[in-house]
Parts: structure tokens; sequence; C-alpha cells
């Protein structure tokens, strides 16, 4: 997509987010559950950045935690920073948010019918964020309403603006919700498993209109999903995720022609359309865990084919797989993959534990 | 047809027929008393299931593909058509008969949060068919529920324990145990991977194709994702609307799609490959309601390979689909709920929401060099609109641009050596086949 700018302004100018030791944390009775446990990546304008993994991986906290929508007992802990356009999000307050949320950075769930309310008119629900962030009302907002609404591909618009959500299929509210997303012209787009709840026709038209809207706005976009067919088909880089943390991070292409963490690896294999002769499919055995200690051990060692001793006493840090290969990086001990073992092991804890490292 | 049928059995080696499905519909009808208008679920699908074979139901959400699934293990009446299960019409059975005959039939289902009940343990979930069916001893029925947890792969001390002790993946295991529990030959697979993430989906799939291999167990597989029907399917049924559109050999309709819907829906798929660089069908808007489907072939307000009358054969592709949209609005239109005081207002020829038509004629046609002969219906058409008479407006639209895909139901046609069946009027001689054609988006 835009992915030659996004390389080209790289390492000149700040990126549009950057995330930094992002830690989200729910506190309840029993135990602190570590949703999202040290997570750092950035987004460039105009870029898409693919976030992958499954259930329970902390994906859709990570896009709370960037909105400022995490309820308690959950909380963004001391140490975790959220630059948007060179501003601290994580100390702004609850008003100061409020201008942000929808205004700069716009959010698309999962579900289209529970992100509308059902007792108002579409319409309505699209002019109410125009009035809150843009001032707009009345007769003008109606017109910007039913552009908006056309700009998202629905037929009809000026007959649909006055209509209830429940008078639209699923892939039209899942567009109007999009039409509400980009009523304040953000700069970030965050979709949260945007078309899950679809079907795969009705996907492909909301991708296509992503794509659109991302050439014409130059947009950047978080992009959410479980579905590897998806993250190939939009981003641009991606993060996978696994038990709160990052584990891999790579250009699309990067990531899937040479998959580097056993964890990334194990998720394309386990794809049934990827090898439609194989009998069996490859699988990962077990299940997530729940992260809710201190991670001092690779967590994703349990069902890790190629686990060994060092895995359940040494932390994995971000890495990169061999030496100059800045934007692949793996969280795992096997590398980076031209030291040896007992090396990379070191590294690992050395960075872990804070030290500067000075041979790179 | 009777040829038809010939051609299959000859194509198909393994087993015999198991289920055999002849002119099957399954009518939700809302119970009006003057006009009852049904909901048309499953609206007439012939196919058969061999014994031991895999045969997966493919469609998009509202097709129909549940309600058949259901219907064949009479979980829902029939409303026309036959079921034969081993020579036997099950749609006739009640009573005693029915009872057992559903020992031989089982069904898992989606969503195994909500299929198992919460207040039973695990080793009295997949007991109970045993209990109701009252088989054996209580002692022998404890002994086969260890036997089915070992079988799915969950250890016997999991007898006591409560569904909500388990993740999705081994919640999915015991809705299998539970369907295994009777011994059936015949199991509907209702989207029993789709609530599941990727690494714990591959397990339940190798899982189903086990003991499939152990128990000669025949499968109907429901399911929207086109890639895990690949990998797990011997044959494919695609529905539509309530209809089988196409239905073969899953890798050779895979590789090569006959149907438009089909070649649509797969073309739809995102490849997890991101440098696949492949001609994508989008197709536009959703399917119609099953209460009024569309005259003619069901796929034809969507499908971007219809036949065209042959006067308009030479229009512009970008105006001959903007005609098809305009058509399209015109339907929703008409689907749209009126309040009260918008049929009032109606009546009394004051204007109403449904009445501005101009604005979408200026979206749609604005860009278009459009020729005085297609520009003069366009109008007549949208003339009708502004007089509230939407239903002038697209029976006119249809005289006009109407084509045999308006008009006439498709009947299957075998389209290869398999005896793969597809239903769709271009494969009549006098037309262009589907595989042969470039969709009018992609011109």
């Amino acid at each position: 997509m835009a992915r030659t700018d996004a390389t080209a302004t790289r390492g000149e100018s700040e990126p549009l987010l950057s995330i930094e030791n992002l830690q989200t944390a729910f506190f309840t009775d029993k135990e602190v559950i570590r949703a999202v446990d040290g997570v750092s990546f950035d987004i460039e304008r105009g870029e898409t950045v693919g976030v992958v993994g499954e259930s329970g991986s902390g994906k859709s906290v990570t896009a709370r935690s960037i909105m400022g929508l995490v309820d308690s007992p959950g909380r963004v802990l001391e140490g975790s920073s959220i630059r948007f356009d060179g501003e601290e999000l994580t100390d702004k307050s609850e008003k100061e948010y409020r201008s942000i949320r929808g205004g700069d950075i716009a959010m698309v769930f999962q579900d289209p019918l529970t992100s509308l309310n059902p007792v108002y008119t579409v319409g309505n629900q699209i002019k109410e964020s125009l009035r809150l962030h843009q001032d707009m009302r009345g007769a003008e907002a109606t017109e910007e309403a039913i552009d908006l609404l056309e700009a998202v591909g629905i037929p009809d618009a000026a007959r649909r603006v006055n209509e209830y959500p429940h008078e639209f299929s699923g892939g039209m509210r899942q567009r109007a919700v999009i039409a509400m997303a980009l009523a304040c012209d953000p700069e970030l787009l965050i979709c949260d498993e945007p078309t899950t709840a679809l079907d795969v026709t009705i996907q492909a038209q909301i991708l296509e209109l992503l794509d659109d809207i991302q050439e014409e706005r130059d947009l950047a976009i978080m992009f959410i999903t479980h579905d590897m067919g998806v993250i190939a088909e939009i981003s641009d880089r991606v993060n996978v995720m696994y038990a709160g943390e990052i584990v891999e991070t790579a250009p699309v292409e990067e990531l899937f022609a040479n998959p580097r963490h056993p964890y990334t690896e194990g998720l394309l294999n386990s794809i049934p359309g990827n090898q439609p002769g194989a009998d069996r499919l490859e699988t990962i055995e077990g299940d997530v865990p729940t992260p809710n200690e201190p991670a001092t051990y690779c967590r994703f060692e349990p069902r890790c084919p190629k686990a060994f001793e060092e895995c359940t006493r040494v932390h994995p840090e971000p890495v990169a797989v061999t030496d100059g290969a800045d934007d692949h990086t793996a969280a795992c001990l096997l590398y980076p993959e031209d030291v040896s073992e007992a090396e990379a092991v070191e590294l690992h804890e050395r960075r872990g534990d804070g030290e500067e490292v000075t041979d790179r | 047809m009777s040829e038809q049928v010939r051609q299959e059995s000859v194509g198909v080696q393994t087993g015999e027929t198991l289920v055999d499905v002849n002119g099957l519909k399954t009518y939700y009808d809302d119970g009006g008393i003057i006009d009852s208008n049904p909901v048309k679920a499953v609206d007439g699908v012939d196919f058969e299931i061999k014994r031991g074979e895999t045969l997966g139901l493919v469609g998009e959400s509202g097709c129909g593909k549940t309600t058949l699934g259901r219907t064949l293990i009479q979980l829902e009446d029939a409303t026309a058509g036959e079921v034969l299960f081993d020579g036997t019409d099950v749609t006739e059975l009640s009573g005693t008969e029915l009872k057992n005959w559903r020992r031989n039939s089982q069904m898992v289902f989606q969503d195994p949060e909500s299929s198992l009940n919460d207040r039973m343990t695990v080793g009295e979930i997949i007991r109970e068919p045993l209990d109701v069916h009252d088989w054996e001893t209580p002692q022998e029925r404890r002994e086969r529920v260890r036997e089915l947890l070992d079988v799915v792969g969950l250890q016997p001390e999991h007898y006591y324990r409560y569904p909500h002790q388990f993740s999705g993946g081994q919640r999915q295991r015991i809705g299998i145990a539970r369907a295994l529990a009777l011994e059936p030959e015949f199991v509907v697979l209702d989207e029993p991977v789709s609530a599941l993430d990727v690494s714990v989906q591959a397990q339940i799939l190798n899982l189903l194709e086990d003991l499939q291999d152990e128990f000669g167990l025949t499968y109907l597989f429901i399911a929207h994702d086109l890639s895990v029907v690949r990998h797990i399917c011997d044959r494919v049924a695609v529905m539509y609307l309530g209809n089988v559109m196409e239905l073969g050999e899953t890798e050779e309709m895979f590789a090569n799609p006959k149907n438009p819907y089909t070649h649509s829906l797969l073309s739809a798929i995102p490849e997890p490959d991101p440098t696949a660089d492949k001609e994508r069908v989008t197709l536009r808007g959703t399917p119609p309601s099953p209460r009024d489907p569309p005259a003619g072939c069901p796929f034809t307000t969507r499908c971007p390979m219809k036949i065209r009358p042959e006067k308009y054969e030479d229009i512009d592709p970008d105006l001959w689909v903007a005609i098809e949209v305009f058509r399209e609005v015109l339907r929703e239109r008409a689907r749209a709920e009126k309040s009260l005081t918008e049929i009032a207002k109606e009546k009394l020829g004051m204007e109403t929401r449904f009445s501005d038509i101009d604005e979408i004629r200026t979206e749609l046609f604005g860009d278009l060099d459009v020729p005085s002969r297609v520009r003069e219906h366009v109008e007549v058409a949208a003339n009708h609109v502004e007089q509230n008479d939407e239903h002038a407006a697209r029976e006119y639209l249809a005289d006009e641009f109407g084509s045999i895909c308006d008009a006439e139901d498709p009947s299957m046609h075998v389209v290869s050596d398999t005896g793969r069946t597809s239903n769709c009027h271009r494969h009549l001689p006098d037309y262009q086949e589907p595989d042969e054609f470039t969709p009018y988006t992609e011109r």
C-alpha cells in the first residue's frame, strides 16, 4: 500500500504512534493478569500495521490501552509510554483523552451491532461525533453525514441516513461504523477484528474499502485480527502477539516467507488451506496460557517444539533475527541466528536485566 | 435428471449412498392467516452423501446451510421432499421409530459455550444420550463415557468436572464425545471449529479425521471457512439462498470453479500469502431476503457474469453495473420497513424518504456516458419512483433490462467428468461458459 512512503520517512521523522514498554494489567481478587506485558512498536503515517494472535493474547487490550479505554480493575502500569504525534497519552486526564479519542484516533470494533446505538438513526450517530469534534450541526451535519456514508460505499445514502441500525445488513453496519470513525478525519484508525463477524464476500468488500480510504486520506491503520489471510492481504508490517507479548515483528512478506519464531511457524502451519495435499494438519499442542505472573521465562515454552533447558529460566527479549536485520525481530532464545546458542542466551539475559547492550 | 444421477454414481467409487436428499424444502412460516409469506430457508435441494465420505456444505450466513443440516437429522420438519436414510424416508418417521433412528444420526454444534449445560458434569453430559436411549446398564454407561473421553483426547478424571473448567477446544471435544456416544453412522458437524483459534482448530480437525477413520463415520460438514472445507471434505456443496449452486469434488472445484457464485466466493478468501496476486471478484451488496427471493436464478441480483439481453450486449460494462446497482437500490427500498406516517404520506402523494431518486441517479450515472436508448428507460423508471410507484419502476426495469437469468430458474448441469453439477444458465449451449467469461467488474 503506502509501504514505499513509510520506509522512506522512517528514521527521518517521528512515527505517528510510538508505543514503548506498554504494560496493562487487570487486578482481580485472585490474581494479577498481565494482559499486555511490555509491548513496544511504532506505526508510521499511512502505514498498516497488523497485530495477529489467538484469543487471549492481548491484542484487543493493546488497542484499548491506546484509546484509553481500559476499565477498572485494569490499568496501564507506570513506565508505559504511548506517544501519539509527539504527545504522551498515558498522563492525559479523561477529559483531555476525550478530544483525541474519536478525533485523532478512531476505532472500529468487531461487532457492528453492539457499537451502534439501536434507538438512534445511523445519521444521528454520525452527526454526534461531528458535533462533538467539529462543532458541526443541523443541515450542514446531515449533508456531511450523507457524504460520509457515500464515501464508505453505501448506496442510496440520502435515505439510509435516516434509518436505524436494525434496517442495515451486517456489512452495511460495519460500513456505517467506519463512516462514524472517519467523521473527524482521524490520523490513526484502529480496527479490532472488523471483519470477523462478516462473511467472506462482505469481508472482501470491507477490506477493499479500507484500502481505498487509506489511499485517499493517508490514514495509518492498526489492524487486529486472528486471520492470517486477512493479515497477509492488508498489512505492511506485522506484530505477532502471544500471551501479552510481541514475539515476532517483521514486514509482511518477510514474515510469511521466513517466519522465525516457533510460534509464528506453528501458527502459519496450522492454517488448513496452506497444505491442501497434506493428510494431517500440524498443530500447536495445548492452549494459550493466562499471563498471571511476571515473565521470567518464555511463555511459549510449554508448547514449543524447539524448547531447550534455558527457555524455562531466561526471558527472551526481542532481538534482530540476524545481524543487521533491524526490521525483523523475534523474542526467542534461538536468535540472533548468527551467534552460538550460549551467546544468544547470554544476550537475552543481559537485555532482560536492563543492561545496555554495547556489542551491537 | 436420471441421466445426471447415473453420471454421478460413476464418478464416486467409494461406498454406497447413505443419505439421499430429494427436492427438500424447509420453510419457516410466520403463521400469517391471510397472507403467509414463509422464509424459504431451504428451497428445493437434491444431493446424496456416500457412506464414509465427508460432504462439505458452504455458503454465506443465512443461506440455509444450518437449516439443511438440522432438517437432515429431523431437528426441523421438512416442508416438502424426502430424506432417504439407507432407503427409509426419515421425514415420515415419528414416535418410537424416530427415536430409534436418532441413535444413528447425531450433531455437533457450533458454539461450545452454549451447547453444553453448565450445571451438569462432563460425565453426565456425555452419558445423557445413553440414558435417554436406555443403553445397557448404568455401570456399562459409565464405562462407555470413560472410553469416549479417552477417544476424544480427554482424561478420565475429567468425568466429574464442569464445562466452565474447560477451554473452548476441550469443550468442543466434549460435544464430539456426546455425539459419538451412541455410535452413530452419520454426524452433522455444524461449524464445529468456527469459534476456535487456528492452532486449536487444527487439533479438532485432526481429531475429526481420526474418528472418521476409526469408526467409519459419514460427515456432513457445515462451514463458512472455505480453507477448512478444502482440507477436510471429499465433496462440497455450495449453497446460496436455499439452493445448491454447485456440487462436486473438493479439489477440482477449488482449482476450477464453474459456477459464478463459487467463483466469487472462492476469490473472496484472503490468502495467507502476501505475494499472491489474484484477480478478485468482489460481489456487491448482500444476499436477498429468503422471504422474497428473486425470480429466476437466486444469484441474479449479485451475479458478476449475468447474461445481458441481446440488445444491450454491447454497452459499456461500467454502465451495465450502474444499471444493476440502480435496480438493486430499488429492490432494497422495497425491503425497507415503512412507518405508518410514511405509508400515509405516500398515499397522499407527498414527499417521503423514498421519493428522492435524483441523487442516486446522479451518483450512479453522473460520470458515465449514457446512450439515449438506456437513458430513456432509466428516466421512465425514475418517474415511476417519484410518483411513489416503486413497484412499477422495478417491473419496468426488469422488463427492459432483464434476461433469462431474471426469468427462469436454472437447472443443474453436469460440468465435469467426475459428475460435478452447477446451477447456471451460462452452461446452456447458447451462452459463454462462466469460467471463460470475464466478470463485468473486472473489465
